[in-house]
């Protein structure tokens, strides 16, 4: 089987590496993020720094298992710590996840120099670690990434529902009988399994974003979390891919910080465009309340003039409909048009008039605002000066449901706490 | 309701000498309770009084320092499967990607077993238990998407799913409209039609009389527990409520001043099992 897609052989080890720890960051990053544990994988890689040092001394190999075996132990040890210190100290998690952080990274650092120092140390290379470099990655090492890999994916296929309850509550897992904080352990084993395996692609240091990112924006397209992990896991491959990809193609471009960047592209990405939860959406929606608000607003302006004149067929002047809430022409006229779009209004080069559709709208409006003002006098017993504000509010948010519920529970009031009428309903 | 399996004449819940305390600060001191099947149950105390605590002991989340619970004659762990639980609305991110019918079908993962993914069957159960909530209608809804007395009523269900005979609720009124408030009331009370048991964390003293039948009144101490025709007066209230904590307090400034890990057996204000101080 030919898999080296005419990439060189470093080029090809990289494309693979890189794509198998995008997926299982993806994968285990989903947990880590919902449990809000995201610097749990920040301070497990940067534990796991003195663990390669130690293997290195202890065997003299730079051979990928011994080095792999070394991280692990290292890296059990602080979340073990982290997990210890929580239960047992009066510090909060974040303390001791930046407390094991720094003093495992700075052993690690010490050995890491110490190393350096020795004769043909320099040419062991673990100064890779720190920020990786995946064109190291050999056959061999891509063997121990997949089995471990595999074992981690089997892991969480197999205890799927479990991990689940975990994620979401764990105090009920528990009084079903489930053994929650093993399964806690098994959770972070599995972490700190994924975290070693990237080691050597991205390095200590940003190893976090391989876990975080994909996760983070694969959260924003989905409300399931099979579906979060399945798209997380897809987005870190592909930032993988990418990432190998345009350092085989452009020259001296270091892979790690190029997944980073890619998957960080596709979080921003999401956090802008992503349906529900992107800002894009908000800022949408935010603007067509605004929108509507301001057209209902026009229509009542429109309707009280009306009122007061006596006549509702009559135009009224532009410079009246500016001067009553104090708005800009440009403001006036976008609202203006949007109402003559749906016939409620007709327009003349200086005057807006209601249309008898434009007229009914605009007395449901005049409805809501003057029951609400009913309401709030009849049952809340509020001052009628204190309650027009208020209503002002409400009448934008009042269903027609709710209103004429409201209307039926006020026994059908004919007149607002200022004595002017309700408009009723007309016959169709 | 009998079963082969209970022990005859066994109380539902049995608290003996329960003392839990967090690090050195006591949360719950000396308490003896028993609990009849059938009953509607009010834990009622204010604040801080070690009621959640109380719950979870009976639910063995918490390890007590001394003393022991009984379900049905039987400690929790051969009990499990007799017993649902509903935690504090409060307890979960209700943000976390998943939909109502998912939840409720978490109540059957003891019964699905390791290993197996939810069946067919399965979620068709908590469809049903939806159902008797009334929000059957959300079942695929995500529940950020659901109001309060929704995501209560999901809760609810999902202890539904565990068909229990004895259900522990920590404060299933709590922050929820006048429509969810009704329907978790009419559920207690078929609960109790078909013979369960239901204790239940409750703030609101208004509704103690109208919604229970049996109150548990505690305050770190139990200060009285019985029918609430008998139990839920206001001399109780007073003593649940009042002053008198301070004896208890003055007593735990001594402790942690004299900075011992832990707790002495007997400080000589210890109350005789159940009754009030005096």
């Amino acid at each position: 089987m030919d898999l080296s897609f005419g990439l060189s052989y470093t080029a090809r080890n990289v494309l693979i590496g890189a794509t198998l720890l995008g997926a299982l960051g993806g994968l285990m990053g989903s947990f880590a993020l919902l449990r809000r544990q995201s610097l749990l994988g920040d301070a497990l890689a940067h534990a796991a720094l003195p663990g390669v040092c130690l293997g290195f001394l202890l065997t003299g190999s730079k051979a990928p298992l011994p080095l792999f075996a070394g991280a692990l132990v290292a890296g059990l040890l602080g979340a073990l710590l982290i997990l210890t210190t929580v239960r047992w100290s009066r510090l909060t998690e974040d303390a001791a996840i930046g407390i094991v952080l720094s003093v495992f990274f700075g052993c690690g650092i010490v050995l890491l120099t110490h190393i350096q120092k020795l004769p043909g140390g320099n040419q062991s290379g673990l100064d890779k670690y720190l920020f990786g470099q995946a064109a190291t990655l050999v056959v061999e090492d891509l063997v121990v990434m997949a089995v471990l890999g595999g074992i981690v994916a089997l892991a969480v296929l197999a205890f799927y529902k479990e991990l689940k309850l975990l994620a979401f509550d764990p105090g009920f897992g528990a009084s079903l009988g489930l053994p929650m904080k093993r399964l806690e352990v098994l959770l972070t084993l599995l972490l700190v399994v994924v975290v070693v395996v990237g080691l050597q692609t991205v390095g200590v240091v940003l190893i976090v974003a391989t876990l975080i990112t994909p996760a983070a924006a694969a959260r924003q397209w989905t409300d399931r979390l099979g579906s979060m992990v399945l798209l997380a896991a897809a987005i870190g491959a592909l930032a993988g891919v990418a990432g190998s990809l345009a350092s085989a193609v452009v020259p001296r471009l270091p892979t790690g910080p190029v997944i980073v960047l890619v998957s960080s592209c596709v979080l921003l990405t999401s956090l802008l465009f992503a349906p529900r939860r992107g800002l894009l959406q908000a800022f949408l929606r935010e603007r067509a309340v605004g929108a509507r608000i301001r057209r209902e607003n026009l229509l009542k302006d429109l309707y009280l003039q009306g009122e007061r004149s006596g006549s509702w067929t009559e135009a009224i002047s532009w410079t009246h409909l500016m001067g009553v809430r104090g708005q800009g022409s440009r403001e006036l006229d976008h609202t203006a048009r949007a109402l003559a779009d749906e016939g409620l209004v007709e327009r003349t080069d200086d005057s807006l008039r209601l249309t008898p559709d434009g007229l009914c709208a605009a007395e449901s409006m005049v409805r809501k605002h003057r029951l609400w003002e009913v309401y709030l006098t009849r049952r809340l017993e509020l001052p009628s000066d204190h309650v027009h504000r208020d209503a002002e509010a409400m009448e934008h948010a009042l269903t027609d449901r709710a209103v004429e519920a409201l209307d039926a529970l006020l026994d059908f009031p004919a007149t607002d706490p200022h004595g002017r009428a309700i408009p009723r309903r007309r016959a169709a | 309701m009998t079963d082969p399996q209970s022990v005859p004449g066994a109380p539902a819940i049995e608290v003996h000498d329960l003392t839990v305390a967090y690090r050195t600060q006591p949360v719950l001191w000396d308490v003896d309770l028993q609990l009849p099947e059938g009953r509607l149950i009010a834990i009622v105390g204010p604040n801080g009084a070690g009621k959640s605590t109380l719950l979870k002991a009976m639910l063995g989340l918490v390890t007590p320092v001394t003393g022991w619970v009984q379900i049905f004659g039987e400690p929790y762990a051969r009990r499990r499967s007799w017993v649902g639980y509903v935690p504090q609305r409060e307890s979960v991110d209700w943000d976390f990607p998943t939909s109502a019918l998912d939840v409720v079908t978490m109540g059957l993962y003891g019964r699905i077993g390791w290993l197996r993914r939810p069946q067919k069957h399965h979620r068709e159960t908590a469809l049903a238990c939806l159902e008797k909530v009334g929000m059957a209608d959300f079942a695929r809804r995500q529940i950020s998407q659901l109001s309060g007395g929704q995501q209560q009523r999901v809760f609810l269900a999902r202890a539904l799913a565990q068909d229990a005979r004895l259900y522990l609720m920590d404060e299933p009124f709590a922050g929820v409209d006048a429509t969810t408030e009704r329907a978790i009331l009419a559920l207690l009370q078929e609960l109790r039609a078909t013979g369960r048991t239901v204790v239940a964390v409750h703030h609101d003293l208004q509704t103690v009389a109208e919604y229970f039948d049996h109150v548990a009144l505690l305050n770190m101490r139990l200060v009285a527990a019985g029918p609430v025709a008998t139990t839920f007066t206001a001399e109780n209230l007073q003593r649940t409520y009042g002053g008198r904590l301070t004896v208890l307090t003055q007593a735990t400034e001594a402790l942690l001043q004299k900075r011992t890990a832990e707790i002495p057996p007997d400080l000589g204000v210890k109350p005789a099992g159940g009754t009030p101080w005096t």
